[in-house]
C-alpha cells in the first residue's frame, strides 16, 4: 500500500505534519501562557485594577523607608513596596539579594494571599549601579512624572 | 595607536567583505576571474577582523583608559585574566567577538571546503560576506569598540563583578563559536538555493560545519548552565531566562538540522526541510543576538540600553531572515523531492525528532517573545517563567527522548514493528524495573521526575543497543559518537530528574557553633572572618560538614564586596561527591548576630553537566569519524 505513495505525495504529507506540529505547539503555548504569564504590577496598579488571590504576578516598586522587618527565625522578612502614595506589604522567606535595601528598587515574584499580603517566592533587586531592570526604570520615570 | 590600528583593520575587513560579496555573486554567475579572488579575500578578511579583535584584547590588557570602552568597563586593579576576558564582557567587545567568529568561519570555509561545487561555494562565501557586511556596519556605525575618550579618566569604572569569574574566559567565546558558526549552515543553504544544488553532496559538505558549530553550542550552554549554578548562589541550573532561551533556540534548531542533514546525506530525503532548518538555525542565533544585545531584556547579559542599537539589529534581522525566507519561497520549487521512505523507518523517527524539536522551539520562541510583543502593543509588562516552559515544553522533551531511544534501532527506508519490539524489549523492561524500584525504595515523587528517571534508564540502555552484537573495534567512529551523545542525553536527564526530585534544602539563621542538617550531612558553622582578594574584600564563613561517621571537611562560602563598581556578590561553597553536591551559601548577618545560611544537598546534580559534556564529546567523535572516512574514501579514489 505504501508503495503507492509517490515522492510528491510523501512530501505533501510531511508538510502537513510539520504544519500540524507547529500549530499544535502554538496552541499549546498560548493555552499555557494564559495560565502562567506573570504580569508586572506596581502597588498603584494593584490598587487600581485589583489582583485575584493566588495569581502569579511580579510586584515592583521601591522598598519603603524603615519597612524591612525580620522575623524571629532570622530568615523570614516583611517589607513594604511603595509607588507614590500606594503601598503593598510583602512577606518573604529566604536570603534577599545583596542589593536589596530600603529606598531602593525591587521586583518581587509571587502572589497575593487571602490576608492581602504579597507572598514573594523570589526577590530581584537592582543589579549594579548602571543597571536597572527596564520595569523599574520605566516605573521610576512614571513616579517622577507624577511627582512633577 | 593600537586602538587606531584595530579600527583601521575593522574598516578594511568591512571593505573586503563588500568585495567578497560582489566577487562571490559574479563568480556564481560564471566569472572565472572573480572566482579566483573570492577565497583569498575571505581569508584576508578573517585575518583582518582577528587583528582588530587582538587589538581590542591588547588595549584591555594594558588598560588603555583613553579608549572609552576600557574606561567604562575595566579597571587597573583587576586580575589580568579578567582584564583580557573583560574585553568581551561588554556590548561593543562582545559584538566584535561575534563578528570575528563570523569572519573566521568564512575564512575557514574558504580554506578547507573542497567538496562543494564551485558555483555553490562562491554563492556560499558571498552570502557569508553579506551577513558580515551588516554586522560590520553595526559595529562601525553604532557600536565602535575603539572610540577614544578625551580627556582620559584616571581610573576605569570596572567590570560587573558577577562576570569576574573564570567562566567569562570560556563561556562567551565557546557559545559564540556555536552561535555564529551556524552562519555557515545559513550561507550553505542560501548558496544551495541560489544554485539549485540541494542533494546528498551538499548535505555531506554541510554536515561537518553544522556538527562543529553544534559541539561548541552544546559546550557553551553546558558551561553557562554550570556558571549560573555556582555563581548566582540560587542553586538552580536552568532558569528559563530569556537569555538562556536565546542560546537554547539555536541549539534546538541545530540539533534538528544535524539529524535531518543526515537524512539528506544518507538517503536523499527531507531536502527542502533541511534547507529551511539551516536558515532557521542561524536566524535563531540572530534573534538571540537581538534579544541579548539590544538591551530590551532584564539580564546580567544586557550591558547597555541604547534604542538605536536595538533598531539597528532588528533591521539586520528583518533583512537577513526575511531575505533568506523570501529566497526560500521563490526557489523551493526548484528543489526536487527526495527519496521516499516508510513511516516505520530511521527516516520516520528522524522526522518525528524534527517535528518535536520544532514544536519545542516554537514553544520556547513564543514564551520568550510574548512578553516583548505584549509590551510593545499594550504597554503591559509581564514575565513568562519556569511554570510555562516546564508545563508546555517538558512533556514534549520527554517524548523527544523516547524517540531518541527508538530511532537508532530502526533501519533506513523501511523496517517492521515486530523486530523493533524485540530490540526494545530489554530497554523497556529496564525502564519499568527502574520505575518500580524508585517507587518502592524512595516513595512517591513528582510525575515528571519519575518519568524522567525511568526514561533515562531505558534510553541509556536503548542508546547502547546499536553496539550489541557488533565488533566494538570495527564499529565506525561516528556510530560511537551517536551512542556517546545519546547516552549523554540520558545521563543529563537522570541528573535533572534526580535534582528536581531529591534536593534537600535547609534555610536558617545560625549562631557560630550551631549545627544544621541537610540530607545526609551535618554542617557546623565554625567561624566568620574577613578576607581580602585582589579587588574585593569579603566575609568568609568556615563550615565543617560531616556525613554520618565519615571524616569532616571544611567549606568556605564568601559574601564578596567589590569596590569598582560597588557591588556585592555571593560565592557559594560547593563540595562535589560521587553521588551529588553539598552547596553552601552564606547570607548576611541578622541584627541579633546570627548568620543567614542556605544549605542544599543535591543528589547526582553533576550528571546534568557530565551528560552535556558527553553530548559534545559524542559530537566530536562523530565529526572526526566523518572526516576520517571521507579522507580514506578520497585516498582510495586517488
Amino acid at each position: 500500500m505504501s508503495a503507492a505513495i509517490s515522492a510528491k505525495r510523501q512530501r505533501l504529507i510531511l508538510v502537513v505534519l510539520a504544519l500540524v506540529a507547529i500549530i499544535g505547539a502554538v496552541l499549546l503555548a498560548m493555552s499555557a501562557l494564559k495560565g502562567q504569564a506573570a504580569y508586572f504590577y506596581s502597588p498603584a496598579d494593584v490598587a487600581r485594577d485589583g489582583v485575584p488571590v493566588g495569581r502569579a504576578i511580579r510586584l515592583g516598586g521601591m522598598v519603603a523607608d524603615r519597612s524591612i522587618k525580620r522575623a524571629a527565625d532570622g530568615v523570614s522578612i516583611t517589607f513594604t513596596v511603595v509607588d507614590g502614595a500606594y503601598r503593598s506589604d510583602v512577606r518573604f522567606r529566604g536570603i534577599v539579594p545583596d542589593l536589596f535595601k530600603e529606598n531602593s528598587g525591587v521586583v518581587a515574584e509571587g502572589s497575593f494571599a487571602r490576608d492581602g499580603v504579597f507572598d514573594a517566592t523570589n526577590i530581584l533587586a537592582k543589579h549594579d549601579e548602571r543597571y536597572m531592570p527596564p520595569e523599574l526604570a520605566g516605573d521610576k520615570h512614571k513616579t517622577e512624572t507624577l511627582a512633577q | 595607536m593600537i586602538a587606531e590600528l584595530g579600527l583601521a583593520a575593522l574598516w578594511l575587513a568591512a571593505a573586503l567583505a563588500l568585495l567578497q560579496f560582489g566577487c562571490g555573486m559574479l563568480a556564481m554567475r560564471g566569472s572565472e576571474g572573480m572566482a579566483a579572488l573570492v577565497r583569498p579575500v575571505a581569508v584576508v578578511q578573517g585575518v583582518l577582523v582577528t587583528l582588530a579583535f587582538v587589538c581590542l584584547l591588547e588595549v584591555f590588557r594594558v588598560t588603555d583608559l583613553s579608549v572609552a570602552l576600557v574606561a567604562e568597563n575595566s579597571h587597573v586593579a583587576k586580575p589580568l585574566m579578567y582584564k583580557i576576558a573583560g574585553a568581551w564582557g561588554n556590548h561593543e567587545g562582545s559584538m566584535l567577538l561575534w563578528v570575528t567568529v563570523l569572519g573566521l568561519c568564512g575564512a575557514g570555509v574558504a580554506l578547507i571546503e573542497r567538496r562543494l561545487a564551485p558555483p555553490a561555494l562562491m554563492a556560499t562565501l558571498g552570502a557569508q560576506a553579506a551577513i558580515a557586511l551588516g554586522f560590520y556596519a553595526f559595529l562601525l556605525i553604532a557600536s565602535n569598540p575603539f572610540a577614544r575618550l578625551n580627556p582620559a579618566p584616571a581610573e576605569g569604572a570596572g567590570l560587573n563583578p558577577l562576570l569576574q569569574d573564570p567562566g567569562l574566559a570560556f563561556h562567551p567565546p565557546t557559545l559564540y563559536f556555536g552561535y555564529v558558526g551556524l552562519s555557515i549552515a545559513f550561507s550553505f543553504a542560501v548558496g544551495a538555493l541560489l544554485t539549485g544544488e540541494v542533494g546528498p553532496a551538499f548535505a555531506r559538505a554541510m554536515r561537518p560545519w553544522v556538527l562543529g558549530a553544534w559541539i561548541f553550542l552544546t559546550l557553551g550552554i553546558t558551561a553557562g548552565s554550570y556558571w549560573a549554578y555556582y555563581e548566582l548562589g540560587w542553586g538552580g541550573w536552568w532558569f528559563w531566562d530569556p537569555v538562556e532561551n536565546a542560546s537554547l533556540m539555536p541549539w534546538l534548531a541545530a540539533t534538528a538540522l544535524l539529524h535531518s542533514v543526515t537524512v539528506v546525506a544518507t538517503r536523499d530525503g527531507l531536502r527542502a526541510w533541511t534547507v529551511m532548518l539551516a536558515v532557521v538555525a542561524f536566524s535563531m542565533s540572530m534573534v538571540g543576538t537581538f534579544l541579548v544585545r539590544s538591551g530590551i531584556l532584564t539580564s546580567v547579559h544586557a550591558f547597555a540600553v541604547d534604542p538605536t542599537r536595538g533598531s539597528f539589529i532588528l533591521g539586520l534581522l528583518v533583512l537577513y531572515i526575511g531575505g533568506a525566507l523570501t529566497l526560500f519561497a521563490l526557489r523551493v520549487g526548484t528543489v526536487r523531492e527526495g527519496s521516499r521512505f516508510d513511516p516505520v523507518s530511521r527516516e520516520g523517527a528522524l522526522v518525528l525528532n524534527n517535528l518535536l524539536l520544532s514544536a519545542i522551539l516554537g514553544i520556547v520562541l513564543i514564551g520568550t517573545l510574548y512578553p516583548l510583543g505584549v509590551e510593545a502593543v499594550t504597554g503591559e509588562k509581564l514575565s513568562v517563567g519556569p511554570p510555562y516552559f516546564n508545563s508546555a515544553a517538558g512533556p514534549l522533551a520527554l517524548g523527544l527522548v523516547a524517540v531518541m531511544a527508538v530511532g537508532p534501532l530502526l533501519r533506513w527506508r523501511r523496517d517492521d514493528l515486530a523486530p523493533l519490539a524485540r530490540r526494545l524489549a530489554l530497554p523497556v523492561a529496564l525502564s519499568l524495573i527502574a520505575l518500580a524500584a524508585v517507587l518502592a525504595l524512595l516513595g512517591p515523587i513528582g510525575v515528571m521526575p519519575l518519568l524522567g528517571l525511568a526514561l533515562a534508564v531505558g534510553v541509556g540502555a536503548a542508546s547502547l543497543a546499536p553496539l550489541w552484537g557488533r565488533s566494538l573495534r570495527r564499529t565506525p567512529l561516528f556510530t560511537w559518537g551517536m551512542v556517546v551523545a545519546h547516552v549523554g542525553v540520558a545521563v543529563s536527564l537522570a541528573g535533572m530528574a534526580s535534582e528536581t526530585a531529591f534536593t534537600r534544602e535547609t534555610l536558617a539563621a545560625a549562631r557560630l557553633g550551631e549545627t544544621l542538617s541537610v540530607g545526609p550531612y551535618a554542617v557546623t558553622i565554625r567561624s566568620v572572618a574577613p578576607v581580602a582578594g585582589p579587588n574585593w574584600t569579603a566575609i568568609e564563613g568556615t563550615f565543617v560538614a560531616r556525613r554520618g561517621e565519615g571524616s569532616a571537611f571544611a567549606l568556605n562560602p564568601q559574601a564578596r564586596t567589590f569596590s569598582r563598581p560597588p557591588t556585592q556578590t555571593s560565592e557559594a561553597a560547593i563540595a562535589t561527591r560521587l553521588d551529588g553536591q553539598l552547596y553552601v551559601v552564606l547570607g548576611p548577618q541578622a541584627e541579633d548576630g546570627r548568620w543567614q545560611v542556605r544549605l542544599w544537598w543535591k543528589p547526582f546534580v553533576t550528571l546534568i553537566w557530565l551528560g552535556g559534556a558527553m553530548v559534545a564529546v559524542g559530537g566530536a567523535l562523530s565529526l572526526i569519524g566523518r572526516v576520517l572516512r571521507e579522507r580514506r574514501a578520497r585516498e582510495a579514489l586517488a
